[in-house]
């Protein structure tokens, strides 16, 4: 059979490879100028996305808490106050954590898998449905959140929530951020950094630190884009929800579970 | 005649008063505007001064409802707009939270006795900037 290519030129080759470094160089301020021209939110949100992640447990690693401090000084939480509360273990009990790092064991075969657990963002969120006040509300966008303005502490979404999501602020709180603002008498959860939705954005906190610590676990995307990484990579990697006996339809899935 | 003058004075000292009161009302608001921030550039606030003494209330609390439920952001009424441009900075820089009780709500709402919580949960210093920066943008700002 005939070699197609049989000599390959050297010259070409160089010639082949500035023109595309020229080009890259030519493009590549204009897609960096596209990401800075993100703006606050002029229009309500709309149907048109559901937000949500992928979390392939296989690349979560133990003793990594990378997401969960990036929560913490996104959204002011390792700000919190200990308030009146007695002892050191009541405190870690009851301090507000909106991702906590699970590990499961199974204890037949002794596999273990290493997960960040946070509010799934359900389609149907029990939190919602038994909130007396609609405090506790689904944005159109799929976000589940906390509308601190009306929630009167009662809890009941606390109880209502398979996944232990959502926490009390028991104490009075100072120095919050701009940003994060919360106090002394609400709950709150995990909002898939609502203020960087808001600011057209392209990931949350947690996700920049899992990629800055090297292990790209957490996938941020549009669950309705067919087209966006967070789907293909659903569609190839074998995911499910955390509870689907529930049939709640989370917008936070996991692989390797 | 004298009699009619003891009787006018009470009366002229309090018309007095009233002339002068507004001015000093201004002054004061005016000390309240940090320099070089937006407000400073500005003749009056998002509103005329008069209709935000009156109505700030009705218009964050409207503001809020469609920046939490609908995500909106790019309105003039946002509390931390107030906070920017009426908080008081010491002569170290440090500014000063707006609700103490010499400050540009805390003053006036002590004067009132109108309960002021809107930052038992709210920063009442600009603490952290109104948006968080991913380290992508951040990089796309270094190279424009």
């Amino acid at each position: 059979m005939k070699d197609e290519n049989p000599v390959i030129d050297p010259e070409r080759r160089a010639f082949v490879g500035l023109a595309v470094g020229i080009g890259a160089a030519l493009v590549a301020p204009g897609v960096i100028l596209h990401q800075v021209a993100a703006a606050p939110r002029a229009e309500p949100v709309s149907g048109a996305v559901r937000w949500g992640l992928l979390i392939d447990t296989t690349k979560c690693v133990d003793g990594c808490s990378a997401c969960v401090e990036a929560c913490g000084r996104e959204n002011g939480l390792d700000l919190q106050g200990r308030g009146e509360t007695g002892s050191s273990d009541k405190w870690e009990r009851q301090k507000a954590a909106w991702v906590r790092k699970v590990k499961l064991q199974d204890n037949q075969t002794g596999r273990i898998v290493n997960l960040p657990m946070m509010c799934q963002h359900c389609e149907h969120p029990p939190c919602v449905d038994v909130c007396p006040t609609g405090a506790s509300f689904k944005r159109a966008d799929g976000i589940v959140m906390v509308d601190r303005h009306l929630c009167i502490g009662c809890r009941y979404c606390m109880m209502a929530c398979p996944y232990k999501a959502r926490s009390f602020i028991h104490g009075e709180q100072s120095g919050q951020l701009t940003r994060a603002p919360r106090g002394k008498g609400c709950v709150e959860s995990c909002d898939l950094c609502v203020q960087r939705r808001d600011q057209g954005e392209d990931s949350t906190a947690c996700v920049d630190a899992c990629v800055t610590a090297g292990h790209e676990a957490i996938v941020f995307g549009d669950l309705q884009d067919p087209a966006s990484p967070i789907r293909q990579m659903l569609k190839e990697l074998p995911n499910r929800q955390i509870r689907e006996d529930l049939a709640l339809n989370t917008g936070v899935r996991y692989a390797g579970v | 005649m004298a009699e009619a003058l003891r009787r006018a004075r009470p009366v002229a000292l309090a018309l007095l008063w009233m002339l002068a009161v507004p001015g000093l009302q201004a002054a004061e608001t005016k000390g309240h505007v940090v320099e070089g921030s937006r407000a400073a550039g500005l003749a009056e606030c998002v509103k005329p001064a008069a209709q935000m003494r009156r109505q700030h209330m009705e218009f964050i609390k409207h503001q809020r409802i469609v920046t939490v439920h609908e995500g909106v952001r790019d309105t003039p009424y946002s509390l931390a707009g107030c906070v920017e441009c009426h908080v008081r900075y010491d002569e170290r820089q440090i500014p000063t939270p707006i609700n103490h009780p010499d400050q540009f709500c805390g003053a006036c709402h002590a004067f009132a006795a109108v309960d002021l919580n809107c930052f038992d949960c709210h920063a009442a210093v600009p603490n952290g900037g109104q948006e968080s920066v991913s380290p992508s943008r951040r990089e796309g700002e270094a190279h424009p």
